[in-house]
């Protein structure tokens, strides 16, 4: 059996990746994920719910998103010929908006009138905030006060789209300390509230329907490039924070062994300190936000605070369906440095007239080490999760450069 | 029988409801913890609930996550909880429960958590976040130790149908729908489910989350057979240790523990607020 057709089947029982995946949530959760699960496969089977999120995707959205061939990129690696998938081309700039699209329209459909959700770069949040406005809806987004001075531009836009920021100050007042805050919300108020959750984390069924909806990104990176190179490509790539851009681009592909997967996360200021977000790299089987995956804890279990230059990436779990094709061997994990990424967002910048987000920094800073050791008959497909406007102020600190 | 149930026997013919204290294991240290649940037990607990610190407590509201933070501050760890129930065991019988999250147990090795809890004296495990659907393997192994299961107002009929003819030692009853923490008012709407469950089995089902004051704890114990009491004992712990009244946040940036903690005060006062929340009974 191929791996996509066993998680295919594993999906509709118990919402398992193998030993991953699942529903660890306390008890009140579990009538509320049941009615949420329900109406995601109810719509999922549903063609009006499709055309209405192809038209969103379509007007609002704008995509389908490029594949663009970054020619001079190439040629300064000297090896396999790279693509970009241009998600930075979304509205509002990043993958994000697909997913949230696609749940706000299962939100109205079940009837809640509010929607919370997690931010950490804000991207998520902003994403969230957008859709939320577009159907004129309340909504509140919970994120980390370290995260809302670091991403002051995005908090400026959420308030702008109308969503209420709300600034957790507890733990290490980063991603995670967001979600604890926004299921604690939801738990007391489910009743008329949707929590459009943000990457392809947290108990069934948001891993399964985040990839569902993030998955028109592979979808249309299939028929692209088959369209340019009259074959699939040798080698995803794309960065890992809690997986839902790479799960998005790669699950389309799983069935085509030829096409290697890399997923990229994040190693902060070095695997060897302990200031990064390595899940893979420096994590071990866990339970985190209501899901078995690999997690970044100590040795009794306590979470680890997590760094990453990239607030996006600034996660100590992952999507437990990468944690399944990590150890079955279908896809495999690597990691790049704050560092690294700086630099990454610095060539593309300069080279391709494109500014990447620095979550999707670390993506591209896998290519010099993939690309210039391929030969240049081989295909690598990075996925462009992002723009970095958001970044500049994190970067330029980082070069030494005061903006302010 | 375990010794869980058959306190509920006891206290049954006695026409008695429960009292069960909440506590964090190490908070705010490992020694005065010890002298804290000891304190509490003599003051009227009838069985005591014990929770393991951890960092990512998703079911418990402000109080005892800072409880569970002042924990881990003073260098406390999950696996010294056995040597603290020893401890307790050396003068004490009464039933003890440990609360733990999943991840501290999955990390622990689920087999070598339970062997552990069996050695050291625990009778019962509340794992907040493991509903029944993923508790199967935890259940399998866990001869001996009651796993007590969890229902809510908002269970569905079918939930508590299934969780109801599963339940081992007594069935832990959530007030009102949310986290853990003192609350100015607790719906009684935690009744009906109470009535569901005990058409379907004759099982103590004890009412926990929010019950904070002498009169929520008497209008509870008229439809319940325990109620459990976590945060407010808690904060009257909090209030001694002294921080700041702010956030966690500001607990951090001040000094670890205060010199000097005035001990025999504290454990005078939490007799005190035990004695008066366990009058009603
Ligand atoms: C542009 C961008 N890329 C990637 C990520 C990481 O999330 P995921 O791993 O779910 O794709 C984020 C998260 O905020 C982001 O904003």
């Amino acid at each position: 059996m191929s791996v996509h057709s066993e998680t295919k089947t594993a999906k509709r029982e118990n919402g398992k990746f193998g030993e991953f995946g699942g529903r660890y949530v306390p008890e009140l959760l579990v009538p509320v994920l049941e009615e949420l699960e329900e109406a995601f496969y109810h719509y999922q089977d549903d063609p009006e719910f499709h055309q209405e999120f192809e038209y969103y995707l379509k007007d609002f959205v704008g995509r389908p998103s490029p594949l663009y061939y970054a020619e001079r990129l190439t040629k300064k690696l000297g090896g396999a010929k790279i693509y970009l998938k241009r998600e930075d081309l979304n509205h509002m700039g990043a993958h994000k908006i697909n997913n949230t699209l696609g749940q706000v329209l299962l939100a109205r459909r079940m009837g809640k009138e509010k929607i919370i959700a997690e931010t950490g770069a804000g991207q998520h949040g902003v994403a969230t905030a957008t859709v939320a406005a577009m159907f004129g809806m309340d909504c509140e987004i919970f994120m980390g006060a370290e995260d809302v001075k670091r991403q002051a531009l995005n908090v400026f836009r959420m308030r702008l789209l109308g969503a209420r920021v709300n600034e957790i100050t507890r733990g290490t007042k980063t991603l995670t300390d967001a979600v604890d805050a926004a299921i604690q919300h939801w738990v007391e108020n489910s009743e008329d509230t949707f929590y459009l959750l943000g990457s392809a984390v947290g108990p069934h069924p948001y891993p399964v329907m985040v990839r569902e909806f993030q998955s028109v990104i592979g979808r249309e990176t299939r028929e692209q490039i088959l369209d340019a190179e009259g074959r699939l490509p040798d080698y995803l790539l794309a960065c890992v924070g809690g997986g839902s851009n790479a799960i998005g681009l790669f699950h389309p592909f799983l069935d085509d062994e030829e096409v290697e997967m890399i997923g990229v996360e994040a190693a902060g200021l070095g695997l060897d300190t302990d200031k990064h977000a390595a899940t893979f790299s420096r994590g071990c089987p866990g339970i985190i936000h209501g899901y078995k995956s690999y997690v970044l804890q100590d040795e009794n279990g306590q979470i680890t605070p997590v760094h990453s230059i990239s607030a996006g990436l600034d996660y100590p779990g992952v999507g437990p369906e990468h944690s399944f094709l990590k150890a079955s061997g279908r896809a495999s994990y690597e990691s790049a440095t704050d560092q690294e990424a700086v630099e990454a967002f610095k060539l593309l910048s300069e080279i391709e007239g494109i500014i990447p987000a620095l979550e999707s920094s670390h993506a591209l800073a896998y290519l010099p080490e993939l690309a210039s050791k391929l030969d240049q008959d081989k295909i690598i497909i990075v996925n462009l999760s992002g723009r970095g406007d958001k970044d500049v102020y994190t970067v330029a600190e980082e070069m030494g450069t005061d903006l302010k | 029988m375990s010794r869980i149930s058959s306190t509920f026997e006891s206290l049954k013919r006695k026409n008695k409801t429960a009292f069960i204290p909440f506590l964090m294991a190490g908070d705010p240290n490992y020694d005065l913890s010890l002298e804290i649940i000891k304190t509490v037990d003599r003051s009227g607990a009838d069985l005591l609930e014990i929770g393991l610190p951890y960092s990512a407590p998703l079911a418990d509201g402000p109080t005892i996550q800072k409880s569970s933070r002042r924990a881990l501050d003073s260098g406390f760890q999950p696996r010294q909880v056995f040597e603290l129930v020893e401890d307790i065991r050396r003068e004490s019988h009464t039933p003890l429960i440990i609360m733990s999250y999943i991840n501290l147990i999955h990390k622990f090795g689920m087999e070598n958590f339970i062997t552990r809890c069996r050695q050291s004296g625990v009778d019962g495990i509340i794992v907040p976040d493991l509903p029944p659907e993923e508790g199967e393997e935890l259940k399998n192994i866990s001869s001996q130790i009651d796993l007590i299961w969890l229902l809510s107002s908002n269970s569905p009929a079918s939930r508590i149908d299934r969780v109801t003819r599963a339940a081992e030692g007594f069935i832990y009853a959530v007030s009102t729908p949310g986290i853990t923490g003192s609350r100015e008012k607790i719906s009684l709407e935690i009744k009906n489910t109470i009535s569901k469950i005990k058409e379907i089995r004759e099982i103590p089902v004890c009412v926990g989350f929010g019950v904070s004051r002498p009169e929520q704890v008497k209008s509870l114990a008229e439809f319940a057979d325990g109620v459990i009491v976590g945060s407010a004992i808690i904060e009257v712990i909090e209030r001694a240790v002294n921080y700041p009244a702010g956030d966690i946040e500001d607990a951090e940036t001040e000094e670890k523990l205060p010199v000097s903690i005035n001990q025999q005060n504290l454990l005078d006062q939490l007799e005190k607020f035990i004695r008066n929340l366990t009058e009603p009974l």
